[in-house]
């Protein structure tokens, strides 16, 4: 019975990547500046690399010859299994900067500690994952501190979108039973050991961009169970358009 | 037969060596480290690469160049695999591909990849004047593996190939 659920995890992790990286994908052509559209394509670039790797391993453990094409291009909303946060809309730039602030806070500590997970690939795309993270958390705490520190609307925009993007934090460090029992085998990350660390990089961002961390409250939940805001369906009919018009399509 | 695979793994991994990455052209693959290892099985010759970054828009470009390279050479019967582990990183670019990347302008990587602090800074030499009177304008260039600077010094922007 583990593979089902490490083929459950590992599509999580693929998800989450691919439609993070996607959204970011959507900023080219209309960043705020040519360095930042660099920067969001590079950020992009390597979610969407890590989500080709995990995808290549959730295709191989699920044994049906499903490849990365296949689970990214030609799965509908309900099949996908990643956090609600990551498919929210780009907004304004400010929307953009809090969502991959709150993700990054809590995907760099994450792939640290994946890195010694007991499964070797999931172990080695977390040991290069986890590089390039900190440079995502870094951009995007630099961004956070800037818009709140910033004039009096950046500020205004950076708070608003703390709060808004507030109640999608929460799901990041859920469990369930199929995480649970991997857990226990060392080979998925209990995300509870996280929240210090995570803790931390909220207090002390948030200090320097003097924003007020939004109130505890009540968290959305349901995308890594496949019940997705309106949103995703709309991502998708765009990113997969070309594989739904001319299914198994190759370059 | 212990002679002859050695030979064609000296020859092979020379062919493969010459290949440079597409994006920084002055680098081969041998320099920059992501040309892992040849090895040999019978008349089948096998070409180990990682990537530098997870994506990395080169690799398949660099798999191709590979096969082209490893033909002309000679060697027909071969296959090119990727591994991921251990994760590639920037103590692996030899003093030759450092000594390249100064000479064409990008200024190396300084120092050991070390896990960074949240704010922490690298100081950049700048690779036309030497000053380290540097300032990062970008955290992301480029390409992936780079960073853009300017030389308060001597005015000039450049590329920093970032520790990793």
């Amino acid at each position: 019975m583990t593979a089902p659920a490490l083929f459950t995890y590992t599509l999580r992790l693929a998800d989450n990547a691919l439609i993070l990286g996607h959204r970011l994908s959507e900023w080219i052509g209309h960043a705020p500046l040519l360095e930042e559209e660099l920067a969001l394509g590079n950020v992009a670039l390597d979610l969407i690399g890590e989500a080709r790797a995990l995808y290549a391993y959730a295709g191989a453990i699920e044994g049906k010859g499903r490849d990365e094409d296949q689970l990214a291009y030609r799965r509908d909303a309900g099949q996908f299994r990643n956090i609600l946060l990551v498919e929210q809309p780009n907004g304004d730039f400010a929307v953009t900067v809090a969502r991959q602030f709150l993700y990054s806070a809590f995907r760099h500590p994450f792939w640290r500690a994946l890195a010694q997970s007991k499964d070797a690939t999931l172990a080695a795309i977390a040991a290069k994952a986890e590089k390039e993270a900190a440079y995502h958390l870094r951009h995007a705490s630099e961004w956070l501190i800037r818009l709140g520190d910033g004039t009096d609307e950046s500020h205004r925009r950076a708070q608003d979108a703390l709060d808004e993007l507030w109640s999608y934090a929460g799901e990041m460090f859920e469990t369930d039973a199929v995480e649970q029992k991997l857990i226990a085998q060392g080979v998925a990350v209990d995300p509870a050991s996280l929240r210090p660390e995570w803790q931390r990089s909220m207090d002390e961002v948030l200090a320097e961009a003097t924003l007020a961390k939004p109130a505890a409250s009540w968290m959305q939940s349901g995308g890594r169970g496949g019940r997705h805001s309106e949103h995703l369906g709309h991502l998708l009919a765009e990113m997969q358009f070309l594989q739904r018009a001319y299914p198994g399509v190759a370059w | 037969m212990v002679n002859s695979s050695d030979t064609l793994r000296e020859r092979a991994w020379a062919a493969a060596a010459q290949v440079v990455d597409p994006e920084i052209p002055v680098l081969s693959i041998a320099d920059l480290g992501v040309l892992r290892e040849v090895r040999v099985a019978g008349d089948t010759v096998e070409v180990v690469i990682t990537p530098t970054y997870s994506g990395c828009p080169a690799m398949r470009m660099i798999e191709l160049e590979l096969e082209a390279a490893l033909r002309a050479a000679g060697i027909e019967n071969l296959r090119i695999s990727t591994v991921l582990a251990p994760a590639w990183t920037t103590d692996w670019l030899s003093d030759e591909g450092r000594r390249k990347l100064l000479a064409y302008g990008i200024a190396p990587p300084a120092g050991q990849a070390s896990r960074r602090a949240l704010f922490g800074r690298e100081k950049v030499a700048c690779p036309r004047c030497g000053s380290v009177d540097t300032e990062r304008l970008a955290e992301f260039g480029s390409t992936s593996c780079k960073s853009l600077h300017r030389c308060r010094a001597c005015a000039e922007p450049f590329d920093y190939f970032k520790c990793h």
